[in-house]
């Protein structure tokens, strides 16, 4: 009876947590199943979005089994258009940089904050954590006048150099260097060469993990970033794919679901593979010290 | 016997009682760890804290300076002019009504959403994994590649009011009414219920098993179990998920922006629509007047949350 009971629960909870997942993932479902359909298919589903008064509808229909799997919009999307490849090519030009720049300031910066002693370190880094909390348009007139003396708006150092020096790498980094216990570094400053050695060749391997974390959550952030390119890249063909996308949505309907499954697939696909160090850095990111 | 365990200590950090025999205690330890650790600071962190001063620290000063001068080129001190002029602007009165309305809203929901899915989550269950694996996915799915079924959903003409029409209910305009806030709602809990939940999960775990074992073999129910394990246990959790939420809320403008354009319905023209707007039309004076509130905003919230929790915490030990 007792175990009926508990069976019965747990088969509830299933249930609720199916239903739960299946609104999650609606919006992506979607995408994908859309972006097999053919032009003149997503012509029909949804013309009564459009201003045009022809519509076949009265409202747009969702639909998740195209009537016939095609690849045309991929087709078209990669062949046809230059112009999304460009977008995609300005979106890895923007991200990558800042992921590279990132890890490496971040864990350098978190070995000080976490192994190395130093007057006002704790404030300093609360100083940094509070920056952290900021939204970017708080800083919005200084940053885009320090990139104007530095010459940078005309190249996408305006986004790549404030984007490296974001605190979040610290502090993620901070997070990981400070489970190592202490002990593992005296080992190794002991012969002399100090705390380099000890960062290295103790620290650098223990915390790989939480490289990893850093990489993945600041591509998460940086492959969406719409604010900073949308102010300070004025020509409309250096915008990221992000950006672009928006105006696709508007305009080309038929091939727009194509451009999205392909402008997700390399996030997704990472994700996919590094989960788990994505699920430790947002823990990491939980742990206060 | 102390003596015994100082030379043993001498052993393994010869360094350290070398420094002690100097006839220093203790309290000359720090400041001789400063001093040597001192080109290692230069080396590890200089790199970040050049480049933190350059693009977060001087623009911070710049911004509190400009906030208090009529414009960059002349810079007369006008004192607290601009912040009376941004006041008396109703459009920032509206950004910034709707910024803490969003908040106000979204963040209890977003807990609200997570803590309910991480208990539905814990313990064994058949595919759990995969659920939350699905969970995780909107946080790297990027918005702009699902704007799209967010306006075939909510557009006047779109699906649900299709689905509405089909079963006898009027239409409802989403996003042209203040209905546009419940949309963004939507697609804000949608964005970030797979983060919190990950903390909700590694809290959870951290409630020793043997707390529950005791209450149930008390007698106590699931109810108050949750009330007086669960809810306490997790209050240090609770404390960063809401500092985390509300932090995001204020920068859901990213979202915002792909579903509903730069000029949004009222209901959801936030501070961050406002900023923008200034920053285009030049208005330097109220951008940075807003920007130095916002952060006092934030600031002062923040640290009202973190003692709530060290309160918290005491009373707990």
């Amino acid at each position: 009876m007792r175990n009926a009971l508990r069976q019965m629960s747990t088969l509830l909870k299933w249930l609720l947590l199916a239903a739960f997942a299946l609104m999650i993932l609606f919006p992506v479902v979607l995408t994908v199943s859309n972006s097999f359909m053919a032009e003149q298919e997503i012509g029909r589903h949804y013309d009564a979005l459009g201003a045009d008064s022809t519509a076949t509808r009265d409202h747009a229909a969702i639909r998740l089994i195209p009537e016939r799997a095609t690849l045309s919009q991929y087709n078209e999307i990669l062949l046809k258009r230059p112009k999304f490849l460009l977008h995609f090519w300005n979106s890895a030009k923007l991200t990558l940089p800042i992921i590279i720049g990132q890890a490496v300031v971040g864990t350098l910066a978190g070995y000080a904050f976490a192994k190395l002693v130093f007057p006002g370190r704790d404030k300093l880094f609360f100083v940094y954590l509070l920056t952290m909390l900021m939204p970017f348009q708080v800083t919005l007139v200084p940053n885009y006048l320090v990139a104007q003396q530095l010459g940078l708006l005309k190249s996408y150092g305006a986004i790549v150099l404030p984007g490296i020096f974001a605190s979040f790498g610290v502090f993620l980094m901070r997070q990981f260097m400070s489970g190592i216990p202490n002990g593992y570094l005296e080992a190794a400053k002991i012969d002399g060469a100090g705390h380099l050695r000890a960062f290295l060749h103790i620290a650098l391997p223990l915390v790989k993990p939480g490289i990893a974390a850093l990489v993945l959550l600041s591509f998460v952030d940086n492959w969406n970033m719409v604010e900073q390119p949308l102010l300070f890249l004025s020509e409309p063909i250096r915008q990221p794919l992000s950006v672009y996308l928006a105006y696709i949505a508007e305009g080309a309907r038929g091939v727009a679901f194509a451009a999205s499954v392909l402008y997700m697939t390399p996030m997704v696909l990472i994700f996919l593979y590094g989960e788990e160090h994505l699920v430790e850095g947002i823990q990491m990111s939980g742990i206060k010290g | 016997m102390s003596h015994n365990a100082a030379m043993m200590g001498c052993e393994f950090e010869r360094t350290r009682c070398g420094a002690s025999s100097e006839g220093g205690t203790h309290l000359k330890r720090p400041s001789l760890q400063y001093r040597r650790d001192a080109p290692f600071v230069l080396l590890f962190l200089a790199p970040s804290l050049a480049g933190f001063l350059l693009f977060f620290i001087l623009p911070f000063g710049a911004v509190a300076y400009y906030s208090l001068i009529d414009n960059p080129v002349s810079g007369h001190f006008v004192g607290f002019e601009n912040y009376r002029i941004l006041w008396a602007s109703g459009s920032f009165r509206k950004a910034f009504a709707n910024s803490l309305t969003f908040a106000g809203f979204g963040v209890p929901l977003l807990y609200a959403a997570s803590l309910g899915l991480a208990l539905l989550l814990r313990g064994k269950l058949p595919f759990r994994q995969s659920f939350r694996t699905m969970f995780l996915m909107p946080l790297v799915v990027p918005v702009a590649s699902v704007i799209l079924v967010w306006q075939t959903l909510f557009h006047w003409k779109g699906a649900i009011n299709g689905f509405f029409l089909h079963w006898g209910s009027d239409p409802v305009d989403w996003m042209n009414t203040r209905w546009a806030l419940a949309v963004m709602l939507i697609v804000f809990v949608w964005k970030n219920v797979g983060y919190n939940l990950i903390i909700f999960l590694a809290g959870l775990s951290n409630i020793p098993a043997e707390q529950y074992e005791s209450a149930s073999i008390d007698g106590a129910g699931a109810v108050r179990q949750f009330l007086h394990i669960t809810w306490p246990g997790l209050a240090p959790t609770s404390f960063f998920v809401i500092v985390m939420s509300i932090v995001q809320s204020f920068k859901v403008f990213r979202e915002t922006y792909l579903v509903a354009g730069a000029y949004p319905n009222d209901a959801i023209y936030t501070l961050q629509h406002f900023m923008n707007n200034m920053f285009q039309s030049l208005d330097y004076p109220k951008l940075t007047a807003a920007a130095v509130l916002l952060s006092i905003v934030i600031g002062v919230t923040v640290y009202i949350l973190f003692r709530l929790e060290r309160r918290s915490r005491e009373a707990l030990s």
